[in-house]
């Protein structure tokens, strides 16, 4: 029997060397070495230059912005939504995944067609008389851009971290005589950690790398690292100098991959 | 008025996350065929979408990737948790840990190994090297969602069946794989969704002459996005939503006359 099970797990083993360690060792292969495959750190050294460092602080500046942004307005909404006490607990996660069965590169070409200087926001703005924004194709753009496709990657772990605490605690807190301010740090808070780190992980890596937001929405003039990247691979075809990138870009994926693991133990905080 | 100021805040979000949805909907409808002017109510896309080969070849591509890949990913992923159940913990979290991989790390540089490897063996880009990426990223999708139902089952209940007579096949088909059920169908659902809205691991992974919607739509960005686009997004959209929530509403209630707890 424990044979036969064992022979079960071979097809995921099998899928998952192939397909994800291998892979993986081909950039390092990649980012290691130059055209004629000789060992070299010249690659990744290439991130000290002033074109890709400054693409890198930007991007890690407007995800950073981002991941906050995304934090401060999904953690009251998670507390509102665990605290609604909807039997559906499926339904919530539904509204949050349907607007990805809108294509992901049309929703955020849309944003264009909002914020356009004759836009419908700015025509809803000079409606009410108030000043116009002009943000399309500037960095805040592209936040905006992060902001809207990521929210539900930080709501969703907040929201099954928040609704899997049980209220007796909080009761409990009440009845030694917290007040709300006080249960909120020391017991709500502490206790949705797991679902919060996984948030800022899941927000924080795609909005690090992503190239197609900044494409669509920045104009072609800001580059961040991941169009870099891009650039390297689809243009240049420079896949040494691509990977060696990657590779750079992977330390603060690792970096967060060790977070997730120190602070959430038990999947607590995940998304589904 | 705290209740109040709830309820404006959600719908505060909710208008965020759907106003540009509406407006794709909106523009589907445009008879100005900018999206920067409104020129009339038109259904002229929607009646020239269903001549325009391209975006069907594309959509076509997308709706079978995404079902092969997810179908695919599903039973990989089902085996995988079922073997995963029984393994000693230090094994298992290893498996666990490569299974994170995919959904951790940035989809840029998975696209990028995977193009690195399918390059370096020889595989010809099309089709097949779309079709091997999307099941790569939806497995551990479907993992993380069975995995929960696989802790909660009792092993009791299969031991019993064992002791009256069943095989372990029958047994599993009869007492654990029901059980299983809600979370292995909503694994599908999300990879089925992971796959249909990919863009980046598609960019890398595609090779010329094949396109999905996503990738046609990003070639497009800089000629303009045919209205028909619009119309498409608009049909698949309003059929999801309809289905989604008869998918939604069935598992739910029969799972809990299962366990009344």
């Amino acid at each position: 029997m424990t044979s036969k099970r064992k022979w079960l797990s071979a097809p995921y083993t099998l899928w998952s060397v192939v397909f994800i360690i291998i892979p993986l060792c081909m950039i390092f292969y990649y980012g290691l070495t130059d055209k004629t495959g000789a060992f070299t750190l010249e690659n990744i050294a290439a991130i000290a230059t002033a074109e890709h460092a400054k693409a890198l602080r930007l991007s890690i500046l407007l995800s950073l912005i981002s991941t906050l942004i995304c934090f401060l307005l999904a953690y009251p909404l998670a507390m509102i939504l665990a605290n609604m006490k909807v039997s559906q607990h499926s339904f919530i996660i539904l509204i949050f995944i349907l607007p990805m069965w809108m294509n992901f590169l049309l929703r955020t070409l849309a944003w264009q067609t909002l914020l356009e200087k004759s836009g419908v926001i700015n025509n809803i703005l000079t409606f009410l008389h108030l000043p116009n924004i002009n943000i399309i194709n500037t960095p805040y753009a592209i936040i905006l851009g992060m902001v809207y496709n990521f929210l539900p990657f930080m709501v969703l772990p907040l929201y099954n971290a928040l609704s899997k605490i049980d209220e007796n605690v909080i009761n409990a807190a009440r009845d030694l005589g917290a007040d709300s301010i006080h249960t909120f740090f020391r017991i709500t808070l502490p206790l949705s950690v797991p679902g919060i780190i996984s948030g800022i992980s899941m927000v924080f890596v795609p909005a690090l790398t992503t190239f197609v937001i900044s494409s669509l929405l920045g104009g072609s003039k800001i580059l961040l690292i991941g169009n870099v990247i891009d650039q390297e691979f689809t243009q240049a075809s420079n896949w040494h100098l691509g990977s060696g990138l990657s590779i750079v870009l992977m330390i603060f994926i690792i970096l967060n991959m060790i977070a997730s693991a120190v602070f959430d133990k038990e999947g607590e905080g995940s998304m589904l | 008025m705290r209740n109040a100021l709830k309820k404006f805040y959600i719908a505060l979000i909710f208008l965020f996350l759907y106003a540009p949805i509406a407006t794709l909907m909106v523009l589907s409808f445009n008879a100005s065929k900018t999206r920067a002017k409104w020129g009339g109510f038109t259904f002229k896309w929607y009646a020239q979408l269903a001549r325009n080969d391209d975006i069907l070849r594309a959509l076509g591509n997308t709706l079978l990737i995404a079902l092969f890949s997810s179908v695919i990913a599903t039973v990989i992923g089902t085996i995988a948790c079922i073997a995963m159940n029984h393994m000693k913990k230090r094994t298992r979290t290893i498996m666990m840990g490569v299974t994170n991989i995919p959904m951790l790390n940035a989809d840029i540089v998975t696209g990028i190994s995977l193009m690195l490897l399918f390059i370096s063996f020889g595989f010809r880009f099309g089709f097949g090297t779309i079709l091997l990426s999307h099941i790569t990223f939806n497995i551990p999708y479907v993992i993380l969602s069975v995995m929960p139902r696989m802790k909660q089952l009792k092993p009791s209940i299969y031991e019993a069946a064992l002791d009256l007579g069943a095989s372990p096949v029958t047994a599993f088909f009869k007492v654990v794989f029901p059980d299983l059920m809600p979370g292995i169908l909503s694994g599908f659902l999300m990879a089925f969704t992971m796959s249909l809205d990919d863009f980046i691991i598609t960019h890398f992974t595609k090779g010329a002459g094949v396109d999905t919607l996503s990738t046609k739509i990003y070639t497009e960005v800089r000629k303009g996005i045919k209205p028909e686009m619009y119309a498409l997004s608009t049909i698949i959209f309003a059929a999801v939503l309809v289905l989604l929530l008869l998918v939604n509403a069935a598992p739910e209630k029969k799972d809990k006359n299962r366990h009344p707890v």
